[in-house]
């Protein structure tokens, strides 16, 4: 039942795996039928409340106060968490945390451990080392048990099984829960999961949970869910392992968390509370869904989280997978600029490709002449003489281009592009003011 | 149509780009020296009409930052003065001659789209759409899903080219669902970007920027 | 090399951004503005509840103190429940005198909670903005796993423990917030296949509650 992890390192660039995502038609209504319903109950439930940017506002001086202050909420937190009777562990990445969940798994005894959903798990890849240690995770969240056992990946990190659709649920269902017959209703899908699953929840002595929240001041940890699932795994089983990362208010994780911490412009990322709304609003990933991100953390936060958690290695695409819209700042809960975010992490983009032998690659060298062009309202003048007479080649009788060649062939590749006009407006505004007799 | 209402235009020879491409593609420097000179050529204005959203949204909110980078405390001190003069070409007309009748004529049946940057960075709601009502002639038909993006996003839309495309044609379905002549904006890049494949189609509908609606006027006036 | 813990802590000490003086008077200077009470009548808040409760699949019946028990005997019936988990501590007025099992929970296994036919409990609070309940471990309420194996919960709810506002009960919780607390809002749902919303899963899919005008 393994399944190969969505990382960073080895996806291909986002605009290739954007390319194959976009030639799957199921996929592309099931993600925009989803994002359109959870887009039109956010809304409903926003416009109902008057206090929603109050709401706002606070959220993200919360998330600002806690990350000036994390290493005493840390030391808070584990102070109290061990007052009740917990124990805190510390990992500095995700292969340490690993170690340390398939060791305190081992030491319960567990041959099964049951999970609530959980990204940072995801993130670091933990089914599989604990799969190689001989221990058998159980997905227990709807979503993440049809990625478990059709053996997928999650594309969004509150539904991760929104790119599917009942009918494949179903297959998988029927397949992998050994089922002759089963109805395609959602209600009889969730059915199967509950009749699957009874026994382990309440059996099965070990749980996996991340958190949504770490609590400082009590030592205590708050899950969101909605199937009780989450409250099965957190009630019923003797030992309870929770990961979450030093993010997640007060927890216990780095895995290059503090190297987005040090960065002043891109630390706002931190504030993050995971609550999927930036990727339900976010166009680009209402046409390529989540796999495209290679990440367990798609659409816009993934975006900006995926480059930074990875210090650009492996991810330099993933900044210009935007069209810098804005629709994702205007929803976040907590206020987050992912467009300034965005803009940041690409000029360390361009700093980091244009090292070097780097500053010859075709763009670095396009985008110093034009910015030599702009400063000079001589050589401005002179390229748009020059681009006219340039473009004469390509240009159709009608007076529009449809090739072009180098990266600008993208835009050509499904769209025209009108020729320069004869006159441009600066030649014409200054012939009519000499024809008036203005001086300009 | 400034003319029309009443204003004197000039237009410096010397302004260029206001670095919005460079900037967003993450060419910070070579984007710097062109506050400076946007500064130079606009000084001395009254009001500065700027009829591009996105460019707007780039002076207002980069370029106190950019100044900042540049530890450049008399550039900071003139982007104070400046900035608060630079207007969004609607905008302009809307909030700071509080107009919503420029007494244009355009016997079309017209959309409005509403470019991301105005929408979000400068707040344009409802203004171009209320001066549109108010065209002699026109036929305003409002579009489906007015604030998505329509997959331009400068650089975005030739490093991305598919999921860019993909973008436009649900917009451009959007637009041609209204069943109208003409798709109109505040920003000439979302324009361009839709012309170029409502081109290649031979969709028949055209885009066209507000300001050249609101300059047309009935003949023999 | 350090510790995971040192390392980690001396690295965040040396990257983070500056506090504003002391945690504890930064904390209370962040802005608060949002809606903390509010100005909806007795009335409003309790119908308030009531709609969300109906939106999330559970049913409501309202009824003054002394017709407890025989709102509760006319909900079972028609349920069809003959054998009911209550926590220790249940009031006795509650519960009706014939026709329904009522097992005292001290400490029944797993297995044999999930062979009762529903439980049958008290709150804390209720909160009317989100349609939520809040239970926790104590006299009346019981522990975690009792409103959570059997498949149907019947809950006991207070007017004068509704609250409007998730503020409002948070901060009635801050005296028992070193106590597991469990919220739940309606049945257990999901929507994770075609986001189509489906009551029940895994813990209680059915909820009564009774609205009791005190």
């Amino acid at each position: 039942m393994s399944r190969i992890p969505l990382d960073p390192a080895t996806s291909p660039a986002f605009p290739k795996a954007a390319k194959k995502s976009l030639g799957d038609q199921q996929l592309r209504r099931n993600v925009r039928h989803a994002t359109d319903v959870i887009q039109a109950k956010r809304k409903r439930m926003v416009e109902e409340r008057d206090d929603w940017q109050d709401l706002r506002e606070s959220g993200s001086q919360i998330r600002q106060h806690t990350l000036r202050y994390l290493d005493q909420y840390l030391e808070e937190f584990e102070r109290n968490c061990t007052k009740a009777g917990g124990h805190v562990h510390w990992a500095r990445d995700g292969k340490e945390a690993c170690e340390i969940v398939t060791r305190l798994a081992r030491e319960a005894g567990a041959k099964e451990v049951i999970k609530i959903k959980t990204m940072t798990s995801e993130e670091i890849h933990l089914n599989n080392a604990l799969e190689t240690a001989g221990i058998m995770p159980v997905e227990t969240d709807l979503a993440e048990l049809i990625i478990q056992l059709g053996e997928d990946q999650p594309s969004h990190i509150v539904v991760p099984a929104l790119h599917k659709n009942r009918h494949q649920v179903r297959e998988i269902f029927k397949q992998k829960m050994g089922l002759k017959d089963l109805g395609d209703t959602p209600a009889d899908l969730a059915e199967a999961a509950r009749s699957y699953l009874r026994h382990k929840f309440l059996t099965v002595p070990t749980a996996v949970s991340g958190a949504n929240y770490l609590i400082a001041e009590t030592g205590g940890v708050c899950i969101v869910e909605s199937e009780g699932n989450g409250r099965m795994c957190l009630t019923l089983p003797e030992t309870l392992i929770t990961i979450a990362g030093i993010d997640k208010v007060i927890p216990l994780m780095d895995n290059a968390r503090t190297e987005v911490l040090a960065d002043e412009e891109g630390r706002q990322t931190l504030h993050c509370i995971r609550c999927g709304a930036c990727q339900n609003a976010c166009p680009v990933y209402r046409q390529t869904g989540g796999h495209a991100y290679g990440s367990v953390y798609a659409g816009p936060i993934g975006a900006i989280l995926t480059p930074q958690l990875q210090e650009l290695h492996h991810a330099e695409s993933l900044p210009y997978a935007s069209s810098l819209c804005g629709a994702c700042y205007e929803v976040c809960p907590v206020k987050i600029n992912i467009p300034e975010v965005l803009i940041h992490l690409r000029h360390k983009v361009v700093e980091k490709q244009t090292k070097g032998l780097g500053t010859l690659n075709p763009e670095a060298v396009a985008m110093r002449v034009m910015a030599y062009i702009f400063r000079s309202e001589a050589r401005f003048r002179a390229a748009q003489k020059f681009g006219r007479t340039a473009e004469k080649p390509l240009v159709n009788r009608e007076g529009w281009i449809g090739w072009l060649p180098g990266m600008l062939g993208g835009w050509t590749q499904a769209r025209d592009l009108q020729a320069m006009p004869d006159e441009t407006f600066r030649e014409w505004w200054e012939k009519r003011d000499k024809k008036e007799g203005r001086n300009g | 149509m400034l003319e029309r209402l009443g204003h004197t235009v000039e237009f410096p020879a010397g302004q260029t780009c206001c670095g919005q491409m460079h900037w967003n593609t993450g060419y910070q420097k070579e984007a710097l020296p062109l506050v400076q000179r946007f500064v130079d050529q606009f000084r001395d204005a009254e009001a500065v009409v700027v009829p591009s959203s996105s460019c707007v949204a780039m002076m207002k909110d980069h370029y106190p930052l950019m100044a900042e980078q540049l530890k450049d405390e008399t550039l900071k001190a003139e982007l104070k003065q400046l900035l608060p003069k630079v207007w969004e070409f609607s905008q302009f007309l809307t909030d700071c001659l509080g107009l919503k009748d420029v007494g244009a004529y355009y016997p079309h049946k017209v959309t409005y789209h509403a470019s991301c940057h105005g929408l979000r960075n400068l707040g344009i709601k409802d203004g171009p759409m209320d001066l549109l009502r108010n065209v002699k002639g026109l036929e305003l038909v409002e579009i489906e899903n007015l604030d998505r993006c329509c997959g331009f996003g400068g650089t975005f839309a030739v490093k991305n080219p598919e999921t860019s495309m993909a973008m436009l044609e649900e917009k451009l379905g959007s637009v041609l669902k209204t069943g109208a002549e003409v798709c109109t904006a505040c920003d000439n890049s979302c324009l361009m970007h839709m012309e170029g494949s409502l081109h290649r189609q031979k969709a028949g509908v055209h885009t066209i920027h507000l300001a050249e609606i609101l300059a047309g006027e009935e003949a023999g006036q | 090399m350090a510790d995971a813990r040192s390392a980690i802590l001396e690295k965040i000490r040396a990257v983070k951004p500056a506090g504003f003086g002391d945690k504890a008077t930064a904390w209370q200077q962040i802005p608060r503005s949002f809606l903390v009470g509010s100005t909806l009548g007795r009335e409003e808040i309790l119908h308030l509840l009531e709609d969300r409760l109906l939106d999330y699949d559970a049913t409501v019946e309202r009824c003054v103190p002394g017709e407890i028990a025989g709102v509760v005997k006319a909900l079972l019936e028609k349920r069809g429940k003959s054998r009911m988990a209550i926590p220790d501590g249940m009031e006795p007025t509650w519960l009706p005198n014939e026709g329904v099992d009522f097992v005292v929970d001290r400490e029944l296994p797993y297995s044999e909670l999930d062979l009762v036919d529903g439980v049958m409990t008290g709150c804390t609070v209720a909160i009317a903005d989100t349609g939520s309940i809040v239970v926790r471990n104590t006299s009346g309420q019981g522990r975690r796993a009792i409103t959570l194996v059997p498949d149907y919960h019947l809950c006991v709810v207070f007017a004068s423990a509704v609250v409007k506002t998730v503020p409002e009960a948070m901060r009635l919780l801050q005296t028992w917030n070193t106590a597991p607390i469990t919220f739940f809002s309606g049945p257990s749902a999901t929507a994770d296949i075609e986001m189509t919303r489906i009551k029940g899963v895994h813990g209680p899919r059915f909820l009564d509650v009774v609205l009791v005008l005190d």
